[in-house]
């Protein structure tokens, strides 16, 4: 099996301008990650975990170092070249879900693939199959309004999944979920994972989640402060992945 | 585009009707230009088609004074049938009515009058009984109902008495407003003699209709005898010229109209682009969302373009359908206005301007807050506090629209008002309107942040601090209800600037009843009589009646033929169109035909009277008989008419006779007094001996005194005619009110789109405020308290608008009056008062009223409906 970098940070920086002169909440954050692995990155809040899952995504520009995603140095493109990369390789799972408040479960699954002009019959099964993969067969046509955070939660995920992503972000996809809720989403999220070679990116408090991901960073006040590889047995398949980093 | 489509359509599906309800600010400015713009059309086909029987004839020549006897050789040189009329002003007694009187505008026709269009009465054949020369009369309708007599019965014109044929419907050329001062008297022509009027001292207008063979032209005729008989002061009319000036009238109407319409849409536009400003906020995760899933900026910002197209083009067909409707209502309103009927049919392509307009105004106001999308950073999906970051303070496009809209809205006004001055300071004023309110808006928000005191209960410093808070709705609601306020209250306050310019006859000693037409002869035993009735006279004047003979001691032949030379060269003295074209430009702009033309009804007494002052020179009392030149003074306005100054010397013709004067005092005269005033007073001593008549002035205690004082006036000297003041003030004032009318009905596209705006803008801010109003009930905070303080923020905002639009609104009626009707503007400060706090009310209780739900519901259920 060939081993392939699908996310390379290189000396990651963001600094803010603020009245007190410039803030920096990333300083020079450095990881590659190989496809198909599942990073957990922790920290305690104000740490720069967000920050650093934004950049990865290219949903903000950095303010030194690059990032490489899938292939593409997302510093050297435009913000509708980052949404390109985004639409054709990424999935995101955000701790508020995010659905659309006016399309339909269905509807919003459809969003990333109806973005690239795709649609039709086959690709409306596809976004059914996926939402029935995650329990909500029945839930199609509900509006998120009219579904439990837990629902709206698998919505998000089967739309994460709709444009066959090769990596998928979470930002604390379990932030808002009570216990039993959560962990079905776990299943679903690391199920979902396995099942369709994608590299997992997750950002979390919750470091009992953290330790189901083959790797976890861990950010201090903008900086890495360890870097580390998790050897569950479930993680035996990403055993010789992990092995191969460095 | 596929994406697009369906996602701008599944969208909206959450906010369509809300969407609708911000497409509706649009619809009533729309539906003004679309009901005008076709109606006009309409107009423009009914003057082409009725272009003949808007004059009657062909050619009419009119003049002051019987035509001499060249003049009447020339016309009976011309081919074609002629008719003659005679008009003059009389008193008619009403026989049958207690020997009532009333001034009438008297019209002798002859029988072949007229030979286009038609002249209808009730009954119908009564036109034919004129036409037979017995001694009847065809009465304006109003006189028959206003003094209950019937056809058949007697009336006495002069010495003579006439039957009643028939009530007048219609003339060829003539609208039922002109009836207004002095209503219509038809009688045949060779009745005149019998009423002893046809020779009288008075004014009387002598016309020929002309009708001509095919292949003359008449305007032709028109510039051989206005050459042949420049001293004759004849006036012609031409079927040409009727639809030129009737075009250039129109045209003028409906500029105004247009832009009155078009105040309506702007006001909506603004409505629209508040509402798609607050709308787009509440997108702005959804935008994020989408940005992360990976859409373009464009596309995002193109889902809701077509939102915003789609929301223009629902309004402008909702506004054309309602315009069309309006369409058929106007010819009802404009009835009295009207020369001719006006078939209704629908012109597409003033439909298309009118929704073209309509659209592109919209849309334009929509892409200003629609802009801010394309900014929306995919980031906001995961820190809220992002949002903030959309801000577009530094988009160049955002200035760019701006001067785009400032073109637009300008390029607009002109093409509606074909001037660009007019263009340009309709956008001016509207823009100084606009910053006025915009600027009050930033500062009443910083006010309310800067200066609270503390001590004041806690719904008051809420309602307060509503004003500042984000999503406040300051700036929207102060500038929808503020320029509404503004506009409306501008439109009363210039109808009664117009209004106050007559003062009430009843009021105060001022003379009511105003007698003209008294001979040398009679004024003497009028007198008596007036005083024997318990009325003695007032004032009296007499009247000269005189033609400027020369000015500046050029002849005014001179003057007349180098401006007929000016004016067309070519036709008539081709060598010599430069010289007088040159010195044309010299004398500026040309003294006009009429004030040079005009009889001049001027009096002679020694001092001045209470409506007038001297502005410059010394007025002149008396002047010893025989001086050689004899010091007049002249009305300020005439001065600048004449274009011609103190120290200044004018000839006149007094009846044949020349006399030189020398202008020694211009006076300013208050018109608007309804008394005898005049152009030019002369001293006494020069022309007492010159053939007069008198005018007098009287005051009647009661309405029934004045009705019987005229009837033994008018029994006593059947010459004499009278003005009954009273009347003439309930005629204007019913001229104004169909003015104002009009001009009120468009005005109320204006109001209800502020309404329209006000209820979108306290909608949008339900929308803004649902959470806070709902966590403020959670947290215990009773119905009574969550109305205070909606009351207290919609209490200052309704009061503010309503007092800058008030004030603006002032300044605005003294531009009008200064500019437009060079009067003094009125400041009547109920009126002002009264509108001002409609104003707030209808702020307050629209405010309430929309926002009721959500005080009245469980707060779970409202977020879940909100949301």
């Amino acid at each position: 099996m060939s081993v392939e970098s699908i996310l390379k940070v290189e000396r990651l920086t963001k600094d803010y301008r603020t009245a007190a002169g410039p803030l920096t909440v990333l300083k020079e954050v450095s990881f590659d990650l190989v496809a198909g692995a599942s990073l957990a990155i922790v920290g305690p809040s104000g740490s720069g975990k967000t920050t650093l899952l934004g950049l990865c995504a290219g949903l903000d520009r950095a303010s030194g170092g690059t990032v490489t995603l899938a292939g593409s140095e997302l510093g050297a493109l435009d913000e509708d070249g980052r949404a390109r990369v985004r639409n054709a390789h990424v999935g995101f799972v955000f701790q508020n879900f995010q659905l659309i408040p006016t399309l339909t479960a269905l509807e919003n699954v459809l969003v990333p693939l109806e973005l690239r002009g795709e649609g039709g019959a086959a690709v409306e099964a596809e976004a059914t199959a996926l939402l029935g993969r995650v329990g909500l067969g029945a839930r199609c046509d509900h509006y998120p309004v009219q579904l439990s955070g837990g629902e709206q939660q698998r919505v998000a995920l089967a739309r994460a999944f709709m444009n066959r992503p090769k990596i998928l972000f979470c930002d604390e996809p379990t932030g808002n979920l009570d216990g039993d809720t959560a962990a079905a989403m776990v299943e679903l999220v690391f199920g979902l994972n396995r099942e369709k070679g994608t590299t997992l990116v997750l950002v979390t408090h919750d470091l009992d989640l953290a330790k189901k991901c083959g790797r976890i960073i861990r950010l201090r006040s903008g900086a890495v402060v360890s870097d580390e590889v998790v050897l569950p047995a479930n993680h035996a398949n990403e055993r010789e992945l992990g092995d191969s980093e460095s | 585009m596929t994406f697009i489509l369906k996602m701008a359509w599944r969208d909206s599906r959450a906010s369509r009707k809300r969407l609708l309800l911000f497409s509706l600010s649009v619809v009533l400015g729309i539906a003004a230009l679309v009901a005008i713009g076709s109606f006009t059309v309409n107009l423009k086909q009914a003057i082409d088609e009725q272009a003949k029987g808007l004059l009657g004839a062909d050619l009419v020549v009119s003049s002051r004074t019987e035509f001499s006897a060249p003049v009447l050789e020339y016309l009976a040189g011309i081919d074609g049938e002629q008719s003659r009329t005679r008009e003059f002003s009389s008193m008619l007694v009403f026989q049958s009515a207690n020997d009532a009187t009333r001034l009438v505008q008297v019209r002798a026709v002859e029988a072949n009058f007229p030979f286009f269009g038609e002249f209808e009465a009730v009954p119908a054949e009564a036109p034919a009984e004129l036409r037979t020369g017995k001694q009847v009369v065809i009465l304006e309708e109003t006189l028959l109902t206003q003094f209950g007599v019937k056809v058949g019965d007697p009336v006495k014109l002069g010495q003579a008495v006439f039957t009643i044929a028939g009530a007048l419907k219609k003339v060829p050329g003539e609208t039922a407003a002109i009836s207004t001062f002095a209503p219509r008297a038809f009688i045949p022509f060779g009745t005149l003699e019998a009423t002893g009027l046809a020779d009288r001292e008075s004014i009387t207008r002598h016309r020929v209709l002309v009708k001509l063979p095919a292949g003359r032209d008449a305007e032709i005729i028109e510039r051989e005898m206005r050459a042949r008989f420049l001293g004759e002061r004849l006036q012609f009319s031409t079927v040409a010229e009727r639809k030129r000036n009737l075009g250039a009238a129109l045209t003028n109407i409906e500029g105004f109209l247009n832009l009155v319409g078009f105040v309506a849409l702007f006001l909506g536009a603004i409505g629209v682009a508040s509402a798609i400003h607050v709308y787009v906020r509440q997108k702005i995760n959804t935008v994020a969302v989408l940005r992360c899933l990976g859409a373009s900026a464009w596309q995002s910002f193109a889902v809701y373009v077509v939102q915003g197209l789609a929301l223009g083009v629902f309004g402008a067909v909702l506004g054309a359908g309602l315009g069309l409707g309006l369409q058929l209502l106007l010819p009802v309103l404009l009835k009295d206005m009207l020369p001719f009927d006006v078939n209704f049919f629908i012109s597409w392509a003033a439909v298309g301007r009118g929704m073209g307009a309509g659209l592109v105004i919209c849309f334009l106001f929509t892409l200003l807050p629609l802009l801010a999308v394309r900014r929306v950073s995919p980031l906001v999906a995961l820190r809220s506090a992002f949002i903030e970051r959309t801000g577009a303070a530094t988009d160049p496009w955002r200035l760019i629209l701006g001067v785009v809209i400032i073109a637009a809205v300008t390029t607009f006004a002109t093409w509606q008002a074909r001037d660009w001055k007019i263009g340009v300071g309709f956008t001016v004023a509207l823009a100084v309107g606009f910053g006025v309110l915009a600027g009050l808006a930033q500062l009443v928000a910083w006010a309310a942040r800067k200066f609270v005191p503390r001590g004041l209960p806690y719904v008051v410093r809420q309602g307060i601090a509503n004003l500042h808070r984000p999503n406040n709705r300051t700036v929207l609601l102060l500038l929808a209800l503020g320029l509404g306020t503004f506009l409306i209250l501008t439109l009363y306050l210039t109808r009664t600037t117009l209004l106050n310019q007559i003062d009430l006859a009843g009021e105060g000693s001022r003379p009511n009843l105003v007698f003209f037409d008294i001979q040398d002869d009679q004024i003497e035993p009028f007198t008596a009589l007036a005083a024997k009735n318990g009325a003695p006279l007032m004032q009296s004047a007499p009247i000269v009646t005189m033609k400027i003979a020369s000015l500046k001691g050029r002849p005014l032949e001179e003057i007349m033929r180098r401006r007929q030379q000016s004016a067309e060269p070519p036709a008539t003295e081709p060598g010599a169109a430069e010289p007088p074209r040159a010195e044309n430009r010299r004398d500026g702009p040309r003294v006009s035909r009429g004030m040079l033309n005009r009889e001049y009804r001027s009096t002679y007494r020694s001092k001045i009277t209470g409506s007038e002052r001297v502005v410059a020179g010394t007025f002149e009392g008396k002047v010893a008989p025989g001086v050689a030149v004899v010091p007049i003074s002249v009305e300020e306005g005439l001065l600048r008419d004449l274009q011609i100054g103190l120290g200044d010397e004018i000839e006149w013709d007094v009846q044949g006779v020349p006399l030189r004067t020398k202008v020694t005092s211009v006076r300013a005269v208050e018109w608007r007094r309804l008394e005898s005033n005049f152009f030019v007073v002369f001293p006494e001593g020069a022309i007492e001996a010159a053939p007069k008549t008198f005018v007098a002035a009287l005051r009647t205690a009661k309405p029934e005194d004045s009705a019987r004082i005229q009837r033994e006036m008018v029994a006593a000297f059947p010459n004499v005619s009278a003005i009954d003041l009273a009347l003439i003030l309930q005629a204007l004032d019913g001229i104004f009110s169909k003015v104002a009318f009009v001009i009120q009905f468009m005005a109320l596209f204006t109001v209800l789109t502020g309404v329209i705006v006000l209820v979108g803008a306290v909608l949008n801010g339900r929308y803004q405020r649902v959470r806070e109003t709902v966590l403020l009930r959670t947290l215990g905070a009773t119905r009574r308290q969550l109305v205070q303080i909606q009351l207290v923020e919609y209490a200052i905002l309704g009061v503010l608008a309503a007092v800058v639009g008030g004030v603006l609104s002032i300044g605005g009626n003294a531009l009008v009056a200064h500019f437009v009707f060079k009067m003094t503007p009125a400041t009547p400060p109920l009126l002002i008062l009264g509108a001002v706090a409609t104003a707030a009310a209808v702020t307050v209780v629209t405010g309430l009223l929309t926002s009721r739900g959500v005080t009245d519901h469980p707060p779970l259920e409202i977020l879940r409906q909100e949301t």
